[in-house]
């Protein structure tokens, strides 16, 4: 082991090489390839069950892939037993030693790796320091509340300076506030420090927030690893579309590589799709209001029936008639769109994706 | 006697809590609702009183009093005689030879159940079972003992026809190796089941994080569960210690003659015909008995202290 936190620079490449994991006839992993620049922080994003834990316990070796490799740094670590893997980990349940303070949990790693007393005792200290809790030293984990624990947690994992950081929704059992508050905390330390880091979490919001690349897992596989902005802005499946942000469903008719969607003509984002019915996926924000004098009945004229302030934006929802759309627009625009108002729907013309095949509408 | 001391304590517990009642529209009830408390816990404390302390009393009253009702200290220096001092040797032996097999038995059992399905068939069976087996005690298992692996039992003559003799050099069953035999067989599932609890509350991520910062079974073992594992495990063996310390149905079927141990000699005290009947001296055993115990106890409930707020 080096000295301290070295700062950034210290990471190194990790790579996940079409892993395959099955439970019994449960397919836990169908073949996640994903690789992490060095000292990058990657967010594996998925809803329940996609697989996210079993890919970060088969990078920790904390189980066995039945296929593909595990490389970090270059090496190929897949049969390496967990505890000659060099990787730190922050569990989702809280797994401080109840026997040990606060200060003895993050030495624990250290004295697993021969490091001398005064020297352990110094720089878990530092790590405490990290971590704002210099304060807590000689707490118990009973002592200490749930997001305490997890920073202590943090710390541990840090402190026998990993090569690579593994976090398995450290953040869900905490309250909103201190979610995002202590989220804030671990990307500053990850900064700080450099290291490598794969971050589970089934919380969208938390992955755009905290991450390099976000990388989207469905039923055992990566949908899409890019940017957050990206992620959000461009998905490139329509699982990801659903997944990540609100999105309206609006039934439409693909023609020649356009959707026509309640006479608004929008652009694919495959113009190779059939034609024929489909569901065009459009994002909140590529809706917006206008209220003039000619309001005839229409199909892009609805009622305004909520008005949710979200801050510099405002979400709106409007009552079609045969359904509702949400639209997103800056407040001060949004002001005079009180519940009750008439406005007609006018659609940003950017690309499109069409809703998966089992939610295609059954009429024309 | 004063034996309704409990029911006065019953009937202050009774008289604050009625008051509570009446005050339960005010909005603030700190201590009232203490009071409360008590009422709920009437029954124990009359439970105690009768099946407790009470005899508990007659028992310090008796070991200090003669036949003729006068205060004597003569009962205790009796228990320094030496068939009695033996009685007590073999007591302690024979407890802590069978809660020490038993708790490692046990503790061992407990692992391998903990360490499986947690709604497996091995779980259930093997708790129930044990459920059972810890209470099984008395003429039956002395008799269970006798027909299987006493001189004329079946396991006994089955080994001994081929080639494995257990009694070489006579029956040990009748005597203090035979008891600790018979004990263990109520100590391991007792604790089992007074053990598992703890083996439960040790969460599989204490090992994972053990192994991610490099530290593989030997190191989990001495730093971890061991160390988390061992005020119950101790707290456990003490009370299987007081289990077999104060039990008595099981060795007086199984010795008829002679008492070995301290409650066959307290039986004998206080039954024997030929005048030898001494019940204040018998009382006074019982009274040491009680010392012991209590010691024992007030050890194990600190060490399950220590544990439970780990364990939370
Ligand atoms: N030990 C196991 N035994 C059997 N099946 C398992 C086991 N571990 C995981 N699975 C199954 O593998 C699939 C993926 O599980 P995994 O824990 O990786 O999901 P996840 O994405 O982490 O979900 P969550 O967000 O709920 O934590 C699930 O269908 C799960 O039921
Ligand atoms: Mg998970």
């Amino acid at each position: 082991m080096t000295t301290g936190a070295a700062g950034p620079g210290r990471g190194v490449e990790v790579r996940l090489d079409d892993l395959q994991r099955r439970y019994g006839n449960a397919t836990a992993l169908a073949g996640l390839t994903l690789t992490l620049a060095p000292g990058e922080l990657v967010a594996l994003l998925g809803p329940s069950g996609c697989g996210k834990t079993t890919a970060l316990r088969l990078l920790a070796g904390l189980e066995e892939p039945d296929s593909g490799r595990v490389v970090v740094d270059g090496v190929d670590v897949t049969n390496v037993p967990a505890n000659r893997r060099d990787i730190g980990m922050v569990f989702q349940a809280y797994s401080l030693f109840p026997h040990m303070s606060a200060m003895r949990n993050v030495e624990f790693g250290m004295q697993l790796h021969d490091v001398g007393p005064a020297e352990r005792r110094k720089r878990a200290g530092d790590m405490l320091e990290l971590v704002g809790l210099s304060a807590h030293a000689h707490k118990y984990a009973h002592q200490m509340s749930g997001g305490q624990q997890q920073r202590v947690a943090l710390a541990r994992a840090l402190a026998i300076e990993p090569k690579v950081l593994l976090l398995d929704e450290p953040l869900s059992a905490l309250d909103a506030k201190v979610r995002s508050r202590l989220r804030d905390e671990i990307r500053r330390v990850q900064l700080e420090v450099g290291t490598t880091t794969l971050f589970v979490t089934h919380d969208q919001e938390e992955a755009l927030a905290i991450a390099d690349r976000v990388g989207v897992m469905n039923a055992g596989r990566l949908e899409q690893l890019g940017p957050p902005t990206t992620i959000y802005s461009r998905p490139a499946t329509p699982f990801v579309a659903e997944f990540v942000g609100l999105t309206n469903r609006l039934a439409g008719v693909v023609k020649d590589g356009e959707v026509d969607v309640r006479g608004a003509r929008l652009p694919l984002v495959k113009p190779d799709t059939p034609n024929g019915p489909a569901i065009a996926l459009v994002r909140p924000e590529a809706v917006s209001l206008v209220v003039d004098g000619d309001m005839v009945p229409g199909p892009l004229i609805g009622t305004v029936i909520a008005t949710a302030f979200l801050g510099a934006t405002s979400r709106i929802t409007v009552d079609m008639g045969d359904g509702t759309v949400l639209a997103q627009m800056p407040t001060s625009e949004a002001g005079a769109l009180s519940a009750g108002t008439r406005v007609r729907l006018a659609l940003r013309k950017d690309p499109v994706l069409i809703a998966r095949d089992e939610s295609k509408p059954t009429e024309a | 006697m004063t034996a309704p001391l409990p029911d006065t304590t019953y009937v202050s517990g009774r008289g604050s809590g009625s008051t509570a009642i009446a005050a339960a529209g005010r909005p603030i009830a700190g201590s009232r609702r203490l009071s409360l408390t008590w009422v709920g816990l009437v029954p124990f404390f009359i439970y105690t009183g009768l099946f407790l302390f009470l005899p508990t009393l007659i028992i310090v009253v008796g070991s200090l009093t003669t036949k003729d009702g006068a205060f004597t200290t003569a009962n205790f220096s009796g228990i320094a005689q030496s068939y009695l001092v033996k009685a007590f040797g073999a007591s302690i032996t024979i407890s802590a030879a069978s809660a020490a097999i038993g708790a490692i038995g046990g503790a061992l059992l407990a692992y391998a159940v903990a360490t499986g399905n947690p709604r497996g068939i091995l779980r259930r069976t093997v708790t129930s079972a044990s459920g059972v087996f810890a209470q099984f005690g008395g003429v039956t298992l002395a008799f269970a003992f006798i027909a299987t692996v006493g001189y004329t039992g079946v396991v006994y003559l089955f080994l001994k026809d081929h080639g494995l003799d257990f009694y070489p050099k006579g029956v040990w069953l009748y005597d203090l190796p035979g008891l600790i035999l018979i004990y263990t067989y109520f100590q391991i599932p007792l604790m089992l089941i007074v053990f598992l609890p703890a083996l439960d509350g040790i969460r599989p991520q204490w090992r994972e994080a053990t192994e991610s910062l490099g530290g593989g079974t030997w190191h989990y073992w001495r730093y971890v569960a061991g160390p988390l594992l061992a005020p119950s495990f101790l707290g456990c063996t003490l009370l299987l210690f007081a289990n077999s310390f104060s039990a008595y149905a099981t060795a007086a079927a199984l010795i008829t003659q002679g008492g070995v141990i301290v409650p066959l000699q307290i039986a004998n005290l206080l039954t024997s015909e030929t005048g030898r009947a001494a019940p204040g001296l018998a009382k006074s055993l019982a009274l040491a008995m009680i010392v012991v115990v209590l010691v024992v106890t007030t050890l194990y409930t600190l060490l399950q202290r220590r544990t439970s707020q780990w364990v939370r």
